[in-house]
């Protein structure tokens, strides 16, 4: 699989998702924000994590109108798979290519942890190596990861299957991480070809540092 | 030239955490009778332009792109 891996100036998460990948045995590019165009044949494109341009005036707002996103906007629109990890999901709910966005953790505070998911829907690229219903512990670190959805919305993505990963407790019961409608940690689109969640899953590939459970979602692209 | 003022809020019926923490400093302080706090931000531009109608209509388009998210922010602009 040859995966793209855009940087911004302020991403910093690029080398962990470029070494998880590499580690799994896939070619990677790492595509600077001003190119017009993304790796040829490329089978993913990854909007890794960070602080793309401060964050300023919103998470993600600025990085979205980078020539790149041009490119990434017509990717997805052919079908193309793009994964949008912690800014990278801000980035991609701020360009419209994921319904809803992302404020500030209701408590204010930058959040930084282990935290457990549940799976909500597996018949997508993402999650099916997931079973439904099945735990996964994943890291989070966000401070804008409260996800909003007016309820017409809500019902959408509910109605399609597209609610991806809620923050839950070991058992599988919804918790209340950062104040996100219903729990909600991940989402993808209606054609199921573009993904966004705020927790790391490429920062859980060794479960000797606590979890290997990132290895299943970003080997889903590949299966 | 025209100045333009652009407050952008959270929507009502969108928590606004800020807002509720500085509510909550306020009650501890024992400042009484607030009934809601909410925080935003003020954007200040300078326009070169003199005509104030062509002005709004600009930074009406700059809100709807890129000042404000409209899926949880509302804007108000203010011609001067």
């Amino acid at each position: 699989m040859k995966v793209a891996i855009l940087r911004f100036p302020g991403t910093n998460c690029e080398f962990d998702t470029q070494y998880a990948y590499e580690k799994l045995g896939h070619e990677t590019h790492i595509v600077w924000h001003e190119a017009q165009t993304l790796p040829e044949d490329a089978d993913l494109v990854v909007v890794p994590g960070g602080f793309s341009y401060g964050d300023y005036l919103r998470s993600g707002a600025i990085a979205r109108f980078s020539p790149v996103m041009k490119a990434v906007a017509a990717y997805a629109e052919a079908g193309g798979k793009v994964l949008g990890i912690c800014n990278g999901f801000q980035i991609l709910t701020e360009a419209g290519l994921l319904p809803g966005a992302l404020k500030r953790n209701n408590n204010l505070h930058f959040i930084s942890k282990y935290q457990y998911l549940r799976v909500e829907n597996n018949d997508n690229d993402f999650l099916k190596q997931c079973k439904k219903g099945e735990i996964l512990n994943i890291p989070i670190a966000h401070a804008d990861g409260n996800y909003y959805i007016d309820d017409e919305g809500l019902a959408d993505l509910e109605a399609n299957n597209q609610v991806l990963l809620r923050y839950s407790d070991e058992a599988g019961n919804r918790v209340v991480v950062n104040g996100s409608v219903t729990s909600i940690a991940g989402v993808c689109n209606k054609t199921k070809n573009v993904f966004g969640l705020m927790p790391h899953p490429e920062r859980a590939i060794e479960a000797l540092l606590g979890s290997d459970d990132g290895i299943k979602m970003l080997e889903g692209f590949a299966s | 030239m025209t100045t333009a003022i652009v407050n952008v809020f959270l929507k009502e019926g969108v928590l606004d955490p800020q807002g509720k923490a500085t509510h909550h400093a306020l009650d501890s302080l024992g400042f009484e009778g607030v009934e809601d706090v909410r925080i935003g931000k003020q954007i200040v531009l300078k326009l070169s332009t003199d005509d104030k109608n062509a002005a709004e209509a600009e930074v009406k388009e700059m809100c709807e792109t890129l000042l404000a998210n409209t899926v949880i922010e509302d804007y108000t602009i203010e011609i001067r």
